[in-house]
This record gives C-alpha cells, sequence and structure tokens, in this order.
C-alpha cells in the first residue's frame, strides 16, 4: 500500500487538477455564450441571403455559360475536404468527430474512385490528417491568429478556397465542421459548398415583377462567392460554439472525475492512517504487557 | 414610412421605420421611398443615407460590397461590412 506521505501528495495534485478543469469549465461556459450570440446575430444574413438566392435560382436558367460557381466544372473527379478543428485541444471528443466524419466521407469517395484532397483549416485536425493522408493535403490554412471569428476570416478561406476552384485544382468542395444543437449535443456536418448548392422553394416569390440592376446574371455571379464565404462564416461560428460547448462538457466530467477520484483518495488515506495508529497502540500495549 | 433593414453577416445593424433611403447602387444611386417598385441591386462600397423623417438631416453609414433588396415589405440592405 502507498505511504501516507505519497497517498498525501497524490491528493494534492488531483485537487489542483480539479482547480484548473473547473476554471476551464467556468471559460469554456462564458466563451460558449458570446459564441451562441455571434451565431445567432449571422442568422439574419444568412437566412435573406439564402431567400434571394432561392428567388434567382428559379430565374436564371443554367446554360454553358453559368457561373462555374453554380453549375460546376462538369466533372465530379475530384473532390477537397475542407476540415475545419478548433485550435485547442482539451475540447472532449470535438475534433476527432469532425476528423472521423470527414475521413469516412473521403473513404467513400475514394470506393467510388474519386480522387480525394484535403484542406485544414484549423489546427487540432491536422496531426491525424497529416498522419493518414500526407499526400493528399492541398493545403494548410492558418488559423491560429485569430481570437472571435469575424466575417473577413471566413472571407479569406472562401477566396483561396474559390481560387483552387477556378486553376481548375479540384471539381467538388465539402466542408466538415460541428454542428451546434446544444451545449451537449454538438453533431459533426458534412456539407457541399462547391458547386453552390442552389435552395429550393423559390417559386413562392410574389408576381410583381422585380427589376434587377445590372441583370440576374451578373447578380448571380457576385452572390455565389459571397455565398461561399457565407456558409464558410456560418461553419465556423457553429464550430466555435460547439468547441466551447464540447470542451465545457470535458471539463465538467473532468472535474467531477477529479471530485471522485479525492473522495477514493481520502478514504484509503484515512484507512492507512488508522491502521497505522493501530499498529503503534498495538505494540505499545504488548510492549506494557511484556513488562 | 419605409422599413428598412441593414443586415452584415456578423448582425443585425439597424430594423426601423424609416421616410426614405439612398442606396449606393453599382449602376447609380437610388432613393427608396415607401411602395417603391420591387428592385434588386449590387451595391458599390460608398455611403448609404437614411432620412428619418422628410425635411431631416440624413443620417449616413459606410457600406462595403453587398446588394440592396426592395420589395413590399421594405428595403433590406445586405453589405458586407458597415460603420
Amino acid at each position: 500500500m502507498a505511504s501516507l506521505k505519497a497517498l498525501k501528495i497524490r491528493i494534492g495534485s488531483v485537487k489542483s487538477t480539479q482547480k484548473i478543469t473547473k476554471a476551464m469549465k467556468m471559460v469554456a461556459a462564458a466563451k460558449l455564450r458570446r459564441a451562441q450570440e455571434a451565431a445567432v446575430q449571422g442568422r439574419p444574413y444568412a437566412e435573406r441571403l439564402e431567400k434571394v438566392m432561392a428567388s434567382l435560382a428559379s430565374k436564371v436558367v443554367l446554360s454553358e455559360s453559368s457561373p462555374k460557381l453554380l453549375a460546376g466544372t462538369g466533372k465530379d473527379q475530384v473532390h477537397l475536404i475542407v476540415v475545419a478543428t478548433s485550435e485547442r485541444g482539451l475540447a472532449g471528443a470535438f475534433n476527432t468527430n469532425i476528423v472521423r466524419a470527414a475521413r469516412k466521407k473521403a473513404a467513400e469517395l475514394e470506393k467510388a474512385g474519386k480522387t480525394v484532397r484535403f484542406y485544414i483549416a484549423g489546427k487540432k485536425g491536422r496531426a491525424v490528417i497529416k498522419r493518414f493522408h500526407a499526400q493528399q493535403i492541398a493545403a494548410d490554412h492558418e488559423m491560429g491568429h485569430i481570437k472571435y471569428v469575424t466575417f473577413s476570416d471566413a472571407q479569406a478561406l472562401a477566396q483561396d478556397i474559390i481560387a483552387r476552384f477556378e486553376s481548375g485544382e479540384f471539381d467538388v468542395a465539402h466542408l466538415f465542421y460541428a454542428k451546434f444543437q446544444s451545449a451537449l449535443v454538438q453533431i459533426p456536418t458534412g456539407q457541399q459548398i462547391i458547386p453552390v448548392p442552389m435552395p429550393e422553394g423559390g417559386a413562392a416569390q410574389g408576381s410583381a415583377a422585380v427589376e434587377y440592376e445590372p441583370d440576374e446574371e451578373s447578380i448571380l455571379a457576385d452572390l455565389l462567392p459571397r455565398n461561399v464565404a457565407v456558409q464558410i462564416f456560418r461553419a465556423l461560428l457553429e464550430n466555435a460554439a460547439s468547441e466551447q460547448g464540447s470542451r465545457m462538457n470535458a471539463m465538467d466530467n473532468a472535474t467531477r472525475n477529479a471530485g471522485d477520484m479525492i473522495n477514493r483518495l481520502s478514504i484509503q488515506y484515512n484507512r492507512s492512517r488508522q491502521a497505522a495508529i493501530t499498529t503503534e497502540l498495538v505494540e505499545i500495549i504488548s510492549g506494557a504487557e511484556a513488562l | 414610412m419605409l422599413h428598412f433593414e441593414l443586415v452584415t453577416p456578423e448582425k443585425l445593424v439597424r430594423s426601423e421605420e424609416v421616410y426614405m433611403v439612398v442606396v449606393p447602387g453599382s449602376e447609380g444611386d437610388f432613393g427608396v421611398l415607401e411602395h417603391h417598385a420591387p428592385v434588386m441591386s449590387t451595391i458599390r462600397d460608398g455611403e448609404l443615407s437614411i432620412y428619418k423623417t422628410e425635411k431631416g438631416e440624413p443620417e449616413t453609414i459606410r457600406i462595403q460590397g453587398g446588394f440592396a433588396e426592395v420589395n413590399e415589405k421594405g428595403l433590406t440592405v445586405l453589405a458586407e461590412q458597415a460603420g
């Protein structure tokens, strides 16, 4: 059995670990509130953009001259998988889940004979993907300097991806991130971002003739890259909220586990202490009796 | 009164009833009053002027990139950046 001193040290160490996990939980909870707020505030823009896209989609007919972002390259060979993960660890299975979903999709695509390339956005997905798919990494987007995601961050990412698309690096792009459902539930999600999937239900528009300035096609051409950026922005916001939620959860569990461990160790410590006292007493008594 | 909304990806900047808004469209500025015909236009970087009342001084907001939509409900400006 461990000595009293060793037990005492052990208890102390678990206690300070518990202090840290507790603090991290509080921090995550505070950040979660902020991230959630940002996600909610970003919603009106995305909703309205979607509405406009829908009404435009019902008016524009796909043809040879349609923008590539909408119609695609005409091929379906090279797929780009964008994996958005967090910059920091200790968030439970958050990053693992996203990477797992992305790799699953990659395996499916490869089975179907497609070429898969990875685009890494976020530090925590890097290691795993590098280990398994070192040859397939198309790019590694640095996100370490970002504290709170802004639209220009998403735009930079979108511009880079669109530039690669236009130079013919890939035909289809998927984005993987964790959708925020609640502080307890985050769902790893994959979504196609290029070519832009057209929302349906555009026919519900009023009969009023809308005047377009300059014209439908140019507005659409202007809107498409913006839509990609907005989708990415939305995903990053969701991801940020999910990360904090996941971390809060993980740290809550860790704090509880540490508490259990402290209880167990304290019992062990008290038992050993009692045993030591008993032994000492027995020694004294038997010594006295021997006299 | 005209219902006017200014939205950026980060938040809903304005949602209010105003008299008139002058939008910097890519093909020239245009003013939007109540009951304006439905229009959809891209915008250039410039100043958005909001007239709260008919006679009052306009309030200007700098906006960047995006587009404006006028429908029966009012005017919605989706800008990449505002302010």
